[in-house]
């Protein structure tokens, strides 16, 4: 596959790390993602007041829907997810909107970054599972009756392992395939500007795949805490 | 590279374009379903698009994900087959 043209790691090859930033090009975008995130972060709560100003108001929509929409699906327990979860949709936003800018390659179009996301989510359902339950959490895969659980553990294990390849294959497809007809139409017939179309469906595919993790790491939490059926 | 190993990337190659092609199939289907239940539900009562809608994009979103493995497997096939060098060597006597 062809090798585009990155502004970041031509910015460390410049520096002279030339090696490392081609072999991680993801790792890099992260930074810069994160530089991002942080830097619109300590100018959202520059100036915090009671009575909030435009620009306050405007972060304040973006969270508060975030935990109502959260707690509508919890309940009032799960409000304490909201910072992992939030922190999930806005990461994975920013991440694959990233993508769509000329010379920047989104971190979420490489596997390794997927994968990371996925993890957290399904290992903090076990600890969330662990916290509230204790040992009794193993009741959640074992089934209505005790007979059937030579059947029911292993799919339920299976189940589990399943969701981390969900997750992670779901916004790593997305995005590489969105990549890959980006470069393809590019090669065809970039003169004509034949990618764009294509660009405005990549922002509604960003925002859905965003709110898909996001929704799914909810109900992933949803189920560890509550008792099992 | 030899020709019998030429034959076997080729077949990876139509192997991987009807996977595709068929999941895709199935994937247009079922979200055709998909939006015909939405579509329903909002004429019968209008005042429900706004959840209808957003319940849609999600489903719409996990069926699409089916067809984003095959192509995952497809992409696999054709540009990182785990076994390539070793079928390579295989077939160059």
């Amino acid at each position: 596959m062809e090798h585009p043209y990155l502004f970041f790691v031509k910015l460390f090859e410049a520096i002279g790390l030339g090696g490392f930033a081609h072999e991680y090009p993801h790792v890099i975008y992260t930074w810069v993602v994160m530089v991002i995130l942080i830097g619109g972060g300590f100018l959202a709560v520059k100036g915090l007041s009671l009575v909030p100003t435009k620009g306050q108001n405007f972060f304040e929509i973006i969270i508060s829907g975030m935990e109502e929409f959260m707690v509508d699906i919890t309940g009032e327990e799960g409000r304490w997810l909201l910072p992992l979860t939030a922190t999930i949709f806005i990461y994975i936003l920013a991440a694959n909107l990233m993508g769509l800018i000329p010379g920047f390659y989104p971190p979420t179009a490489s596997l390794n970054t997927t994968l990371a996301c996925a993890l957290i989510v399904v290992v903090f359902t076990h600890v969330i599972g662990i916290k509230y339950h204790g040992v009794k959490y193993i009741k959640h895969f074992l089934g209505p009756v005790w007979w059937m659980i030579p059947i029911i553990l292993p799919i339920e294990i299976i189940g589990h392992l399943a969701r981390v390849l969900s997750l992670s294959f779901r916004l790593f497809g997305n995005m590489m395939g969105h990549e890959l007809v980006l470069g393809i139409l590019l090669a065809l017939a970039g003169l004509f500007f034949a990618p764009l179309p294509l660009m405005a469906l990549g922002i509604f595919v960003s925002l859905v795949q965003a709110f898909v993790f996001f929704l799914l790491s909810i109900m992933y939490f949803t189920g560890a805490m509550e008792d099992a059926h | 590279m030899e020709a019998q190993a030429l034959q076997f990337f080729s077949a990876c190659v139509i192997a991987a374009g009807f996977g595709v092609g068929i999941a895709a199939l199935g994937c247009g289907i079922g979200q055709g379903f998909g939006v015909r239940g939405a579509v329903e539900g909002i004429a019968r009562n209008p005042e429900s698009s706004g959840k209808v809608t957003v319940t849609l994009l999600i489903g719409l979103a996990m069926i699409e994900s089916l067809c984003i493995y095959a192509l995952v497997v497809a992409l696999i096939l054709i540009y990182a087959h785990p076994q390539a060098a070793a079928i390579a060597g295989l077939f160059a006597h």
